[in-house]
């Protein structure tokens, strides 16, 4: 009785102090082919769900009914319902779909396809094909502006952000950036694109309406080899004031004031850090720990790490439902 | 009389039956080369289903881990090859074109003038025999990486009005390289990939510093050419024997595997290999314990039933070497090393130019993007990526950045980015490479592989430099006996 009464405390401490709502982060783990969801307030495993060959960029429809995920091994995003956690659909990607962007209305998924030099355009609720854009060499970071107009891509060796008009699918302009250009984040108010260099080791924050670089963000940890400091993925708060950047095997996460470029902290998570998501209460920020194969919970007020959680092997990219 | 039949096992490596066939031979490459012009615009390639299972894990992972499942090997096909051979030759003549000013943004739409950067690539080449016909060095090896990279290239330049060609000449090893070098320099190129031995290089490189022209070693593994022949017109994207062997004796030294026998030809270069061995040992504070060398006397590399042979005459070669925990060989003129590993007197490793082996690439590599690079290759090549293939792709390559970020094709501004503090290329090794200044050696991590995979990736942890640690590999600035001139 005793011991009932004690449980029944802990998992209300637990409760409380875990983040105020309950949402679901689901993480692509690209070696062992699986979906790991994770219930973010109990910070606890739900479910290992069996996916494609290869899972690597995910996200979710706003109504949070529909996991897209790139399983790059099989040419395919595969869809998931998330109350069966079943994989009801797939759509047509184009080859090796590594990451993708959800167009603001919902309706468009715009996928790089690494192995072909392309940006793929598909039409969801059709499931076709809608444009083929040519771009740079090993296109990979995805990102669309809040009024859906522009499209952004990276090309990982051509070293450029592509800036595509999204009525038109046309490239308008190529900006460049330093060596292996990961990610693409706009700013919540559409004004600039962030762009991080795996390789470079920088952030280049780019003027969407002038389509050049006004700032480049680099990064430094006392006892670490520069080399090892190699920016991937960015999220920036919704309010615009803070920007999170995954500094893979750096093993930390950097927190950017965005209105003077400046690094405030570095927050030790786990090992090479890529991919990152918001819970939608933006009161938590998860990374994704390859090597170490876990995920982390930041909490976004105090910048300090909460908990890690063990997911499956080679975390890749998480994404958290809307509701 | 079982023992009579060993003797004379300096002289008696007879050889071997080769019946190996190549791995994984499903014939996947489908005219590869499809429209090629199209590669240059937007390198859109038909697709192969080529590995299975891969993924971006890093160093820490993969020595781990085993990795269980390695599927795909493309094989060549001739077509393949002679459709770039034919590209490659059939490139217009035309004048280099001095840079135009561009905006630093430029516009997708391609219908300014065209920038042309051509580039040489001049190659010693004689068919090869190896132990192993799997080892056997593809005809196009090193030019198919500098075409793919000319392909990577031209996609970029297509967003900056760029394009970029590879001019293919081949001279016999012993030959003369003069006239062929000057024969591409009077076609317009101004850059000079080359896969040439020491001697040619350096009867080139002057003549190129006159000229202002530019070589990129893609070839030599020579010290000699980084130290005291050391040419300020070379810049080498292939590393060192030193190099090399560092890479490998700080992995030994990881495993605590310290006493070390060594078995070497009898060719220069194998001495030269030996040589970058013991000063490894040295350096790394591995021992050396015996040594032995083995003789070529000129037998054939490949005859029926040779296996036999090796097979009883191998544990009696290193029966008389004192205890050890690694063999190491230095065999690069493919005499006797394959013969060394299971057929030791004791249970040994053994690593050097057989067993565990250090490269500037490795064909299995996935790791830090390596996947694209590979896939990319063999689609155009129909095999698979070796290490020359990346030295020369990685020369094409820093031609492209230098072309990309100086935003036109002037030669010498080109050449002072390259130069610059500001210039680093990116090449599928998990950190950006530079050149070591002092004798422009390209600083990059050695890959230490058995063949089938990828082992681990040197420099190791631990091993500790006050400015990179890709300078414990090779010779470093304190101890070089460059100047460049």
């Amino acid at each position: 009785m005793q011991r009932r009464a004690c449980a029944l405390a802990i998992v209300a401490t637990g409760f409380m102090a875990g983040p105020a709502s309950a949402y679901m982060a689901y993480v692509s783990n690209e070696k062992d082919n699986t979906m790991t969801v994770v219930d973010t307030a109990t910070m606890q495993v739900v479910k290992t769900v069996n996916v494609g060959q290869r899972p690597r960029g995910i996200t979710i429809s706003h109504d949070g009914k529909h996991i897209y995920l790139c399983a790059s091994d099989d040419d395919s995003i595969e869809v998931i319902d998330t109350a069966s956690l079943e994989i009801v659909d797939t759509l047509p990607s184009g080859p090796d779909p590594e990451l993708f962007v959800l167009s603001p209305d919902g309706k468009t998924l715009y996928v790089a396809n690494e192995d072909d030099n392309l940006v793929t355009v598909i039409d969801i609720e059709g499931k076709k094909v809608l444009a083929e854009i040519p771009v740079g060499v090993e296109p990979e970071g995805m990102g669309v502006s809040p009024d859906g107009k522009t499209m952004v891509n990276t090309s990982e060796t051509t070293n450029m952000a592509h800036f595509i008009d999204t009525s038109t699918h046309e490239i308008t302009d190529n900006v460049l950036v330093d060596a292996r250009p990961r990610f693409v984040e706009f700013t919540p108010d559409g004004k600039q694109a962030w762009v991080s260099a795996e390789i470079g080791g920088t952030v280049s924050v780019i003027d969407n309406q002038t389509r050049e670089v006004v700032q480049k963000i680099t990064f430094e940890v006392a006892g670490l080899r520069p080399e090892s400091i190699q920016p991937v993925g960015v999220r920036i708060t919704a309010d615009g004031k803070k920007a999170y950047v995954a500094l893979g095997p750096a093993n930390r996460v950097a927190v950017v004031n965005t209105q003077t470029y400046e690094v405030e902290k570095y927050v030790l998570v786990g090992q090479r850090v890529w991919q990152l998501a918001f819970t939608p209460d933006q009161k938590t920020i998860i990374s994704t720990n390859g090597v170490s194969n876990d995920i982390t919970f930041i909490d976004v007020a105090t910048d300090e790490p909460v908990q890690s959680v063990t997911v499956g092997a080679l975390p890749w990219g998480v994404v958290v439902s809307p509701k | 009389m079982r023992d009579r039949t060993f003797l004379g096992l300096n002289t008696a490596i007879r050889s071997i039956a080769v019946r190996a066939s190549r791995h994984g031979t499903k014939a996947d490459v489908r005219s590869p080369l499809t429209g090629f012009d199209k590669i240059c615009g937007s390198a859109k390639l038909i697709t192969g289903t080529l590995t299975s299972r891969r993924s971006d894990n890093n160093r820490t992972l993969a020595q781990e881990r085993v990795i269980l499942s390695m599927t795909s090997a493309v094989p060549g096909t001739l077509a393949a090859f002679l459709c770039f051979f034919s590209l490659t030759v059939n490139v217009p003549g035309a004048q280099a074109q001095e840079a135009t000013g561009k905006p630093p943004t430029a516009t997708a739409k391609p219908e300014k003038k065209l920038t042309e950067i051509k580039i040489g690539y001049l190659r010693a080449y004689a068919p090869q025999l190896a132990l192993s016909v799997l080892d056997v060095p593809p005809r196009d090896e090193g030019v198919a990486g500098g075409n793919v990279a000319i392909a990577d290239n031209n996609t970029t330049g297509s967003f900056l009005g760029q394009k970029f060609s590879l001019d293919v000449t081949e001279v016999k090893p012993d030959a003369d390289a003069v006239p062929a070098f000057q024969d591409l320099i009077a076609k317009g190129n101004r850059y000079v990939v080359a896969d040439l031995s020491a001697r040619q290089l350096l009867s080139i490189a002057d003549l190129a510093r006159d000229d202002g022209v530019l070589i990129f070693n893609a070839g030599a593994t020579d010290d000699s050419l980084r130290e005291e022949q050391c040419r300020a017109s070379i810049y080498h994207t292939i590393p060192t024997r030193s190099m090399l062997a560092d890479g490998l004796a700080q992995y030994l030294i990881w495993k605590q595997w310290r006493r070390w026998v060594l078995i070497h030809g009898s060719h220069e270069r194998d001495q030269l290999f030996a040589e970058a061995l013991r000063r490894a040992a040295t350096r790394f504070g591995g021992e050396i314990v015996g040594e032995k060398l083995f003789e070529d006397t000129g037998t054939a590399r490949r005859t029926d039933s040779g296996v036999v042979q090796i097979q009883r005459q191998m544990p009696v070669f290193t029966q008389d070497l004192p205890e050890h925990d690694v063999l190491l060989v230095a065999d690069e003129s493919e005499v006797f090393g394959t013969y060394v590993p299971f057929r030791t007197w004791i249970p040994r490793p053994v690593a050097g130019t057989a067993g565990l082996t250090p490269s500037a690439w490795h064909p299995a590599s996935e790791q830090w993007g390596g996947t694209q690079i590979q896939n990319r290759f063999a689609k155009a090549s129909g095999r698979r990526m070796l290490s020359k293939d990346m030295a020369a792709w990685t020369a094409v390559r820093i031609l492209g950045e230098a072309a990309t970020r100086t935003q036109g094709a002037d030669p010498r501004k080109m050449a002072d980015f390259i130069r610059s503090d500001d210039f680093s290329i990116a090449a599928f090794k998990g950190q950006k490479l530079t050149f070591r200044k002092w004798n422009q050696q390209l600083r990059q991590p050695i890959f230490l592989g058995d063949g089938r995979s990828v082992v681990s990736t040197s420099p190791q942890e631990g091993f500790l430099h006050q400015l990179s640690e890709l300078d414990t590999l090779g010779v470093d600035e304190p101890e070089t006996k460059c100047v460049l001139k």
